[in-house]
């Protein structure tokens, strides 16, 4: 479904992703760990194309996407949940929603089924969004994306500054949403969660993929060193 | 009295659509058009010269008018505009203050530098007695037509994904651009429309009164005036904006004929003092 290969990206003379080597499997789910500063969410803003890549190519849906528009890229199914959550401060929960209804994308997520998959928001709904707890407000984040209809949803830290109940209705929420099938990749500090809520791992390291595998095999003093950079 | 108070909220109601143009672009780009003076009068010109052509009346004319100005802010925005966004505050201003020199130099060249003014025919002395009062027909359809397009511009506004998406992008730009939202497209609609809305204005102006190719640095300043004044981002608190500054207009010309925009101004300078982000800002 995703596929990357050598990908360069950076700002400006800083470069900050040395070529890249991911891949992921339609309906995979990928955790991205990774030290502040690796660039996780600099790759992500490539993939997205809200930055241009340096070299390298990125595979999506069988296509490469590299030099297409933000707006281009949600057409072809693929949308991220940033960092921070950012709603529309001047929006309500469901004019949040809706707007990730904006590309026109073919699907079957309503406004209903989202309220169904966070029975929260339901009663919400025309509170302004900035009135949310944090994680009431990734839900309403996640549901924005969700309208868009995609076929892969990428999540820069998940549960940041969530409190832990929080970040279990979130997690949640990511299993669900697995079973429609979609291919994911979420961000995430705690290592523990990330490894267990996900089929495989890459850890990113200076720009670079220092270790990938499967979640499930993985041994614990590998990733520290391929996260620390120590041997 | 009551004629003088009336006659200010009709032009206020004026004001209030030079400044709802102006509040669109300066709250969703944060910057602002110093040409959008400089566009009304283009607009007001526009009209003189199609009813010459057409000798039909302004207001039969309009519609034209102002489609053909929602274009021209389009282009404005896709041409110039959007080539030095992000480059720093500075630059779109000093492009729109260039094309705000060029317009004028354009227009004193195609128009002459005398006044002009548009035709209202008979609609000039037509007017309606209600009660002890008489009022002019001109005067009651320019606040009719403002308040109408108030009215549709909160709907678009509160109600359709193009004002959602509007909204969004003035919140965050580069969010909106992640949602899969053609922030550019929405910028060039957004001034398309902010000049079209003003065109209506600049017309029912021209009616009224007389322009020549300088007093867009004027409407520049009413227009900006009157957003302030309302407070940005509250649709109908620019048309209360547009009113204040009319009415305070029209009372300080009751002084002295030349005080009326001393007044209006020093209005304006009051109510900053006192609530520095204008009087009905949420
Ligand atoms: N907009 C930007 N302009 C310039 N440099 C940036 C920008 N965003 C990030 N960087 C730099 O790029 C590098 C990678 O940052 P990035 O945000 O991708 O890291 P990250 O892995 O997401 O970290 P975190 O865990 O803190 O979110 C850092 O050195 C950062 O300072
Ligand atoms: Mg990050």
């Amino acid at each position: 479904m995703i596929s990357i290969t050598n990908l360069h990206a950076g700002y400006g003379a800083l470069a900050v992703l040395f070529g890249i080597e991911l891949k992921v499997a339609r309906g995979d789910c990928l955790a991205l760990i990774g030290a502040n500063g690796a660039g996780k969410s600099t790759l992500f803003s490539t993939l997205s194309g809200l930055l241009d890549a340096q070299q390298g190519d990125i595979q999506f849906d069988g296509q490469s996407i590299i030099g297409l528009s933000p707006v281009t890229i949600v057409q072809r199914g693929l949308i991220v949940v940033p960092e921070g959550r950012r709603l529309f401060a001047s929006l309500s929960v469901e004019e949040n929603l809706l707007l990730g209804k904006n590309s026109k994308r073919q699907g079957n997520w309503t406004l209903e089924r989202i309220y169904d998959l966070f029975p929260t928001l339901g009663p919400l709904r025309h509170r302004n969004a900035m009135a949310l707890s944090g994680g009431q407000q990734q839900l309403v984040a996640i549901g924005r994306a969700l309208m868009s209809n995609p076929l892969a949803l990428l999540c820069d830290e998940l549960s940041l500054g969530l409190s832990p109940a929080a970040v279990d209705v979130v997690y949640e929420a990511l299993k669900t949403i697995r079973r429609e099938g979609l291919t994911t990749i979420i961000v995430e500090q705690d290592i523990g969660r990330a490894l267990s809520s996900s089929d495989n791992f890459a850890c990113i390291r200076h720009g670079q993929i220092a270790l990938a595998g499967r979640s499930d095999q993985v041994d614990r003093s590998a990733i520290s060193a391929a996260y620390f950079g120590t041997h | 009295m009551v004629e003088i108070l009336l006659n200010g909220i009709f032009i206020g109601s004026l004001y209030a659509l030079f400044g709802i143009g102006l509040a669109l672009t300066l709250g969703l780009m944060r910057q602002i058009n110093l040409a959008h003076g400089d566009l009304i009068v283009l607009s007001a010109y526009a009209a003189l010269e199609a009813t010459r052509l057409t000798g039909l009346h302004p207001l039969i004319v309009m519609p034209v008018v102002v489609v053909g100005m929602y274009f021209i802010g389009w282009a404005l925005q896709r041409v110039l505009i959007e080539r030095v966004m992000g480059r720093g505050e500075t630059s779109p201003l000093l492009i729109t203050f260039g094309l705000s020199m060029v317009l004028q130099s354009a227009m004193q060249l195609a128009f002459t530098a005398d006044t002009a003014s548009l035709d209202p025919g008979f609609l000039g002395p037509a007017s309606v007695q209600i009660g002890p009062l008489t009022m002019g027909l001109l005067p009651i359809i320019t606040f009719g037509v403002s308040v109408g397009v108030f009215a549709l511009t909160a709907a678009v506004f509160n109600a359709t994904n193009f004002g959602r998406s509007v909204r969004a992008t003035a919140d965050d730009a580069r969010t909106a651009t992640l949602m899969g939202i053609d922030t550019k497209s929405i910028f060039s609609t957004a001034m398309g429309l902010s000049i079209a809305v003003s065109a209506v204005a600049a017309i029912f102006f021209g009616m009224r009164g007389t322009f020549g190719p300088f007093v867009g640095g004027n409407w520049m300043l009413y227009a900006f005036e009157t957003v302030i004044l309302g407070g940005l981002g509250s649709i109908w608190g620019t048309f209360a904006g547009g009113l204040i500054l009319g009415v305070s207009q029209a009372l300080g010309g009751m002084i002295q004929p030349s005080f009326a925009p001393l007044l209006g101004h020093i209005v304006f300078l009051v109510v900053l003092l006192v609530r520095p982000r204008g009087l009905f800002a949420k």
